[in-house]
């Protein structure tokens, strides 16, 4: 995602980017500032229940009302960004440096290691995302420890498929050839010829996962099977205040808002990266 | 139909069948080896070596897991999946009384945005560049990034609390007429359309945009045809293959949309089923379901691969 300034263009065109990926990139930026210093600047804290009012209207007491225990949702919202933006970033992290990893492993290695690995994960996209992440948490629970490496599971086949299908067109490439004939180890070619070339896509393709991980997490905690009380991310605060939808009060709009602006903000980003790569679904 | 076709579309099957196989091992894998025992979980703290064995015995985990992966992959396919750890009751039954509450909502969404999606993706792509095609195409893509319970939230605002028009909840054991359907089913299917509509939508305008890109349809403008006669009598028949295709893969996003709006909406289906189980921890109502979750995607997604196979006119006239 920071990659954008290192992309290829001409020089002189390095920086111009169509107003609504500077849009999208001001809010990404906002959200990961909120995430590094919100919760050190707030001056309430998020689990005091103080004597304020359940469900209180915005009011400059508190910015974005009350929630359904009377704490203050600005608090809330400020401390779920970093379990939302924080347990997102390090599963899709993980998942798209194992995909990498696995996809170099294919590409430079004998064609039966290749066929095995693409078979292997193939089948398990034939798992839909929602389900399996269902499976994982009934089998493993979810706490935080395992909510990570269960998303990152997720989406390790999705990363893996495009860096190997950009990694096999570079191993085809005449100084990959020369290199192999130089008698550089397996590591080498993987390292130092193929991943160079095929980093930039996959950072975009990274900012893309980052998107589908936000929102598979959201919807887990929604159902109440994803990050537990007393933590909360922005899909358990929509939860919790559900009963809040009658009156339709800030308590259950900010969050749900919150998560809308994160995920749009980070499409319009990756839509326009200069030289952006080809983008699929998922 | 000739050979090659018919080949081909036996070996799609054949695959799909393999994978479906291999799902099963994988999800047998996660729920029922990889957590450990699930007699020491039951009995936690008051294990003694004698109950443990007899608890084992009784659940029938003192057989190797590849023989009760045997014996449950038997029980799934003769229809006998086994008991509920929760309720005692067979699964069967459970999901035997949830099963057509879930088909009725999903098939009352496809007849509905299965034409709307077209509609709206061959129009756009009819026009594109208009302003129907960027406000078309910049609505789908909100709808595609944000959460289903997002859009599910916004609809109860928008229609049950600001307008009145419709109760926020929805129960389909009270159907008695007309009137009372549309009131149980208008909010779960406006919310699942909306995001089926909009996948669809997004594919449904790539194949016809990409048709259009093609060099026979820059000789049918300078023959002079209008832009609807050459979209509609030009591309369109060449799109179908991948237009079908599109439908099949969008409704296979229903199912992840399912499972959101079951719980919101507080739908008697057979995804809050599995929601519950798995809240529970009910493994043998948590396995069945999944099984036949992954069984309608594999479904879905072969559906899919067989219509761009029977719609390629190179492999038919061979």
């Amino acid at each position: 995602m920071q990659g954008s300034a290192s992309f290829t263009t001409s020089p002189r065109r390095r920086l111009a980017m169509p107003w609504p990926g500077l849009v999208g990139l001001a809010i990404l930026l906002l959200w990961l500032l909120v995430v590094a210093f919100g919760p050190a600047l707030l001056s309430q804290d998020g689990a005091d229940m103080g004597n304020a009012d359940v469900f209180a209207p915005m009011g400059a007491q508190h910015w974005l009302g009350t929630d359904y225990l009377g704490r203050d949702m600005l608090a809330r919202v400020i401390q779920g960004a970093r379990y939302t933006v924080g347990i997102a970033l390090l599963a899709t992290l993980l998942a798209s440096s194992i995909g990498t990893l696995l996809a170099l492993l294919a590409a430079a290695s004998a064609p039966w290691v290749d066929a095995l690995l693409s078979r292997s994960i193939d089948t398990m996209t034939s798992i839909p995302s929602k389900m399996l992440a269902l499976i994982m948490v009934a089998a493993f629970g979810s706490t935080l420890p395992m909510l990570i490496p269960t998303a990152a599971l997720i989406y390790v086949p999705g990363a893996f498929r495009i860096a190997r299908s950009l990694a096999v067109n570079i191993n085809a490439m005449d100084y990959v050839t020369v290199a192999r004939t130089r008698g550089e180890g397996r590591l080498y070619i993987m390292l130092h010829e193929i991943l160079p070339n095929i980093i930039n896509p996959m950072l975009a393709d990274l900012g893309l996962r980052f998107v589908y991980v936000v929102l598979l997490l959201a919807s887990l905690s929604f159902l109440g099977l994803g990050v537990q009380p007393p933590d909360a991310d922005w899909g358990s605060l929509v939860r919790e205040n559900i009963g809040a939808l009658a009156n339709g009060s800030a308590a259950i709009v900010a969050p749900a808002l919150a998560i809308a602006s994160l995920t749009i903000a980070v499409n319009l980003l990756i839509d326009n990266l200069p030289g952006r790569a080809a983008r699929g679904d998922h | 139909m000739n050979l090659l076709i018919l080949r081909l579309l036996a070996g799609r099957v054949a695959m799909a069948l393999v994978s479906l196989l291999v799902v099963s091992a994988v999800v047998f894998a996660i729920t029922a080896v990889l957590p450990g025992d699930a007699a020491e979980a039951q009995l936690g703290q008051d294990a003694t070596p004698e109950s443990l064995a007899a608890l084992r015995h009784q659940m029938g985990l003192d057989v190797s897991a590849p023989v009760r992966y045997w014996h449950w992959l038997l029980g799934l396919l003769t229809g006998q999946p086994g008991m509920s750890v929760v309720s005692g009751t067979p699964v069967s039954d459970m999901i035997a009384s949830r099963l057509p509450n879930s088909l009725l909502l999903a098939g009352i969404t496809a007849a509905i945005s299965v034409p709307v999606a077209l509609a709206l993706g061959i129009a756009s792509a009819m026009w594109r560049g208009s302003w129907f095609d960027r406000m078309a195409s910049s609505g789908a893509v909100a709808v595609v990034s944000v959460p289903e319970f997002l859009v599910a939230t916004l609809a109860v605002l928008i229609f049950a609390v600001q307008l009145r028009w419709l109760p926020a909840l929805s129960s389909a054991s009270s159907i008695d007429s007309v009137g009372q359907m549309l009131r149980v089913f208008t909010m779960p299917v406006l919310t699942l359309c909306c995001v089926t509509v909009a996948q669809m939508m997004r594919m449904t305008r790539a194949a016809v945009v990409d048709q259009l890109k093609a060099p026979y349809i820059e000789m049918v403008q300078l023959k002079g045809a209008s832009p609807t006669r050459m979209v509609l009598a030009h591309a369109l028949p060449n799109a179908i293959g991948p237009i079908a295709n599109a439908v099949a893969l969008s409704l296979s996003y229903l199912l992840g949309g399912v499972i959101i709006v079951e719980t919101i909406f507080n739908y008697p289906g057979i995804a809050s089923l599995m929601v519950d189980g798995v809240s529970q921890r009910d493994m043998p109502l948590v396995q069945t379901c999944a099984m036949l979750f992954c069984a309608v995607y594999l479904l879905l997604v072969t559906l899919a691969d067989l219509c761009s196979i029977v719609a390629n006119p190179r492999l038919r006239h061979r």
